[in-house]
């Protein structure tokens, strides 16, 4: 992945706050997992989380959109806090998309009914107006050909294209990507990250959880590392990967980047 | 060390197996004869059906379909087959067979459950077979075959025939179009069933039926305003109050300014299968829907809700149907006002549905707890709200995983049916087999009726399990 061939005309990051987090605390009964989360996402950043496994970057995204609840602080998205109204959080979810590790994508139902099944039940387009939607989402993601088969007779690295042109029907403001390409063969994931960095492209706001460094390095504007439920360092990728400031992060990226 | 080189300069052209390895011998062999222990039990296997044809063959093969009596039957087959043989009687099924079909339903009226159930499989055909026009079409034109020569022997009013062939034919045309119209056939087929069965005004069925466009006029009114739940709720409530208040004193006010209805039938005379696939098919209908509730209701993070459910199911489970068809023949009356006339068919099928309703959840959960949750989350981060995930995500699925076990249920449901003796009905097994051997004619006949009986119960539970199988196969989209 080079940074030559990445188009960075439209990537820009305006002054409009996306997703605002303050004090936010999340505890699994007695085991507290995030810690006084706090952070600002601008609309347009393209922000990477890394850390081991069990430092709560997934629970963190998964707050986002209030698959997990937060016990204490605020999460503020696109101007709707996110607390028990359930009018809230249905308006944050339509406007959040979110990739899953195992795509999750609906076996009952074809790829065009996977993707237009949101639109048509949540924002009531007409059937016919959301399945050209989907048709132009899945030449974007390019599996048009495949529309009317169902996701058990795709490969891992389409399904999880289907997955995010899914989430793309419902025209989201921000993406959340939870460990997109963790379950895929060596060779899908390139397809999947390809697909990723044409939507980062296009000036999307997108918060990842990956492993993927050469992702981080080519696309993020921000990298964030956590450990133990904490954020611990966060900066530009170039600064993040070659100057690491904490010893957690340097001991981090060795282990990642050393073999 | 051998040389490791090797080169192949010749290809070897495909031959036959060898005559041990292929066809009947190898079958024979790997199936029946594979071991010492294997062909004992093959050959102990072929004895004993070889003792169940002897012993039973000459039965079947002595049968007498002609005879008035059974002393009679039994003088054909020693005049036939020799003194001390044995034969079966099928003269008794010969001559009572409409009693095990219908009870004692007055026999000039038997083109009224003769229709029933022909328009029940139409009414039933869209449900099962909905969008696969050639199943539908075929289904249909066999129900309007079927219709056509039972109602003429039954000897069925000419305007019945007139009127139930363009019902049947106009369902074929509109078929043709798309099925989903015919569902409102299916919608309005309970009130048409009762009324044919039970007879009586005509004003009763369309008044209790309005009870349910009261319940989606008042939905549909408060749905834009309320929350969906809400408006559901004020629906039932509507609805119920036109059940228990309005709807006696409109039916007869209807009544007695147009007096339309057909010869009432009370449910004393109802007997046999008709009774049975009666209680059988409303209570597979009812509870279905209700187990889904239940289901869900078991799940759900609200506690009286939860509480209420797992009460209700638990309860029902743990009580034999017996011992709730008792409750529903003797102490029901007790609770109710005093003067309240409820229909014992009516009062059995309430709780044979419970009774199949509260099985139905806990298999339905067994579908929910097996899907993954990412079916949840899924659905959540897409923005469907808990009735549109549960609808379109999760029952599809989970349904779907509990085909087989669904189907048990219901097939056990019916079958179950036949308990209603218990309570003084007249079900097909012991019944009706009680009152023809009171017969002095056929006194001391045993096999044939339970035979007949069980053939037709076999069929028709034998009809749902295939029809389960088909279910499974076309709704299999994981290519696994």
């Amino acid at each position: 992945m080079s940074d030559a061939a990445i188009d960075r005309s439209k990537m820009q990051i305006s002054d409009e706050v996306a997703i605002q987090i303050a004090g936010m605390n999340k505890w699994y009964g007695t085991f507290h997992v995030l810690r006084d989360i706090n952070m600002t996402v601008q609309r347009g950043e393209r922000i990477v989380i890394c850390g081991p496994s069990g430092s709560g970057k997934s629970t963190l995204i998964r707050c986002i959109n209030r698959l997990e609840e937060h016990q204490q602080g605020k999460i503020v998205v696109d101007g709707t806090e996110l607390t028990n109204d359930l009018k809230n959080i249905d308006k944050v979810r339509s406007e959040v998309g979110m990739v899953f590790q195992h795509f999750n994508l609906f076996p009952h139902l074809t790829i065009l009914e996977n993707c237009t099944l949101a639109p048509i039940w949540v924002r009531k387009v007409p059937k016919k107006e959301a399945e050209e939607t989907a048709m132009h989402f899945l030449r974007k993601v390019k599996i048009p050909e495949q529309a009317n088969k169902y996701p058990g007779q795709l490969s891992g690295g389409q399904q999880q294209r289907v997955a995010i042109a899914r989430s793309l029907c419902m025209k989201p403001r921000i993406m959340l990507f939870d460990e997109p390409t963790s379950a895929l063969d060596p060779e899908m994931i390139k397809e999947v990250l390809d697909t990723m960095i044409e939507l980062a492209e296009e000036g999307m706001t997108m918060l990842c959880v990956t492993h993927e460094m050469g992702f981080a390095q080519a696309v993020a504007n921000r990298v964030i590392f956590m450990d133990q439920g904490q954020i611990v360092e966060q900066n530009e990728p170039k600064e993040f990967f070659n100057n690491p400031k904490s010893d957690r992060t340097k001991l981090f990226l060795s282990q990642i980047l050393g073999h | 060390m051998a040389p490791i080189n090797f080169v192949r300069n010749e290809m070897l052209a495909p031959s036959a197996p060898p005559v041990r390895e292929a066809g009947a011998v190898k079958w024979l062999r790997e199936n029946l004869f594979s071991g010492v222990f294997n062909t004992i039990l093959t050959l102990v296997g072929i004895y004993v059906i070889y003792s169940i044809i002897v012993a039973a063959l000459p039965w079947w093969l002595n049968s007498v379909w002609n005879a008035g009596s059974l002393s009679e039957c039994r003088e054909i087959v020693a005049a036939q087959a020799g003194e001390g043989a044995t034969g079966a009687c099928w003269a008794m099924i010969r001559e009572r067979w409409h009693q095990f079909i219908f009870g004692f339903y007055p026999s000039e009226l038997y083109w009224r459950p003769v229709l029933a159930f022909g328009l029940l499989v139409a009414a039933l055909a869209p449900v099962l077979f909905g969008g696969q026009k050639r199943n539908l079409t075929m289904i249909l034109a066999v129900v309007a075959a079927f219709l056509l020569v039972t109602l003429w022997m039954a000897g069925a009013p000419l305007v019945v025939f007139v009127l139930s062939m363009a019902v049947v034919l106009g369902m074929i045309a509109v078929a043709q179009a798309g099925s989903g119209k015919l569902l409102w056939f299916t919608a309005l087929y309970p009130a048409l069933c009762f009324w044919l069965l039970w007879g009586g005004s005509i004003w009763l069925p369309v008044v209790a039926m309005l009870g349910f466009v009261v319940l989606g006029v008042a939905y549909l009114a408060l749905v834009g305003r309320t929350s969906p739940m809400t408006a559901a709720g004020v629906g039932v409530v509507l609805a119920l109050a036109w059940w228990f208040i309005l709807d006696k004193p409109l039916t007869e006010a209807l009544f007695a300014a147009l007096p339309w209805g057909i010869e009432a039938v009370a449910s004393d005379q109802f007997g046999g299968f008709l009774l049975a696939i009666t209680i059988g098919v409303t209570a597979i209908g009812f509870s279905l829907p209700i187990g889904i509730l239940l289901a869900l209701g078991r799940q759900s993070d609200m506690l009286i809700v939860k509480t209420l459910c797992v009460g209700f199911i638990e309860f029902i489970r743990g009580v034999p149907l017996i011992t709730l068809l008792f409750t529903a023949s003797l102490l029901l009356q007790y609770f109710l006002p005093p003067g309240t006339n409820f229909d014992i068919i009516l009062r059995v099928i309430i709780l044979v549905t419970l009774f199949a309703a509260a099985y139905l959840a806990e298999v339905i959960r067994g579908g929910l707890a097996a899907l993954p949750s990412g079916q949840y989350e899924a659905a959540d981060a897409l923005g469907l709200d808990y009735w549109r995930a549960q609808r379109l995500i999760i029952l599809p699925q989970a349904l779907k995983i509990s085909i087989p076990s669904i189907v048990s249920t219901f097939i056990g449901l019916f079958k179950d049916t036949t308990l209603v003796a218990f309570v003084g009905l007249m079900d097909p097994l012991k019944g009706v087999t009680q009152i023809v051997r009171a017969d002095i004619n056929w006194k001391g006949i045993y096999w044939e009726p339970y035979i007949f009986v069980g053939a037709i119960f076999f069929v028709i539970c034998f009809g749902m399990s295939r029809y389960s199988m088909h279910l499974e196969r076309k709704l299999k989209t994981d290519h696994r």
